[in-house]
């Protein structure tokens, strides 16, 4: 059987990996919000870990929440990625520097 | 060693090698596939929880939408690879440097002091007529209706921001402008001129 502890252990392996994603990849925005979709991932994990530990549904319920946050904030963060390319011809984070004083 | 465990170590190593590479690979297409694989194998592994319901979702709303809008950005994005791993190297060893101080924090938290949670053992699996579903779906309509009303609402706000952002207007293109179609009247449209007959010479 699946003890909470392997469960835990799995989400905070994929949380530190996503977290070195963000800054390793700190010039490409497309990975980084792959990095943050892999970050919210792992805080499933825990939720849905602490949920089947409980035998608490409140805990699916927020799963349930944060899949439907993180799909909105998917779609905006790329609508604001295709508007920059479109404007700036280029999603490189170093040279977004319009608003440096 | 059950076969659930064997599952769950099958699915988590599935898992832990994907995300590395989604962090690691150099082109975004194979990060995006890449993190199509890390998804659905949290989705076995949610299954294996008896939690169908959101692996379900988790199978629909990401892989099926999410990752195929981003497959979309990345493919139509003429993106230059090699300016992008700029300095690479040097941030992988912030990027090492930060993930082993969270492992080291975590340690703490999970050495200092045994809750009876982590030491519990985990809970018989559900009979043959336990539908997470239909739980679920009865938590949600009933405590929850009012969350999942403003979830409903966010989504609407992204939809509509979506494509309030990436709508183009440019200059010179040719619209329909329905109201002045609709309230157009036959004196704007059409021309009666008097012409005397002609006779056949």
């Amino acid at each position: 059987m699946i003890t909470i502890s392997q469960l835990l252990v799995l989400g905070a392996v994929m949380f530190c990996i996503s977290m070195a994603g963000i800054f390793i990849n700190r010039k490409n925005v497309i990975i980084l919000l792959m990095s943050i979709e892999l970050m919210l991932l792992s805080v499933n994990l825990n939720f849905v870990a602490f949920s089947y530990q409980l035998g608490d549904l409140a805990g699916q319920v927020f799963v349930f929440f944060i899949l439907t946050v993180a799909a909105a904030e998917a779609a905006i963060g790329l609508a604001i990625l295709v508007v920059v390319f479109r404007t700036r011809q280029t999603i490189n984070v170093a040279e977004l520097d319009t608003m440096k004083g | 060693m059950t076969v659930i465990n064997f599952l769950f170590y099958f699915f988590a190593v599935i898992l832990v090698v994907a995300g590395l590479r989604v962090i690691t690979v150099r082109n975004p297409v194979h990060a995006a596939l890449f993190l199509v694989l890390a998804f659905f194998s949290m989705a076995c592994i949610w299954l294996l929880l008896e939690e169908e319901f959101l692996a379900i979702v988790l199978v629909l709303v990401y892989v099926g939408a999410v990752m195929v809008l981003f497959l979309f950005v990345v493919m139509m994005l003429d993106i230059n690879i090699a300016r992008m791993r700029e300095g690479f190297v040097r941030h992988v060893w912030v990027g090492a440097g930060v993930a082993l101080l969270i492992v080291v924090q975590l340690g703490f938290v999970f050495g200092a002091k045994q809750s009876n949670l982590l030491n519990a053992l985990p809970p018989a699996p559900h009979g043959a007529s336990y539908g997470n579903t239909e739980e679920l779906g009865r938590v949600l309509y009933t405590d929850y209706v009012y969350p999942f009303e403003i979830a409903a609402a966010v989504l609407l706000v992204a939809i509509v921001a979506a494509i309030a952002l990436t709508m183009r207007r440019r200059p010179g293109t040719k619209h329909q402008r329905p109201s002045e179609q609709v309230a157009v009247r036959r004196a704007d449209r059409i021309r009666i001129v008097k012409m005397p007959a002609e006779k056949k010479q």
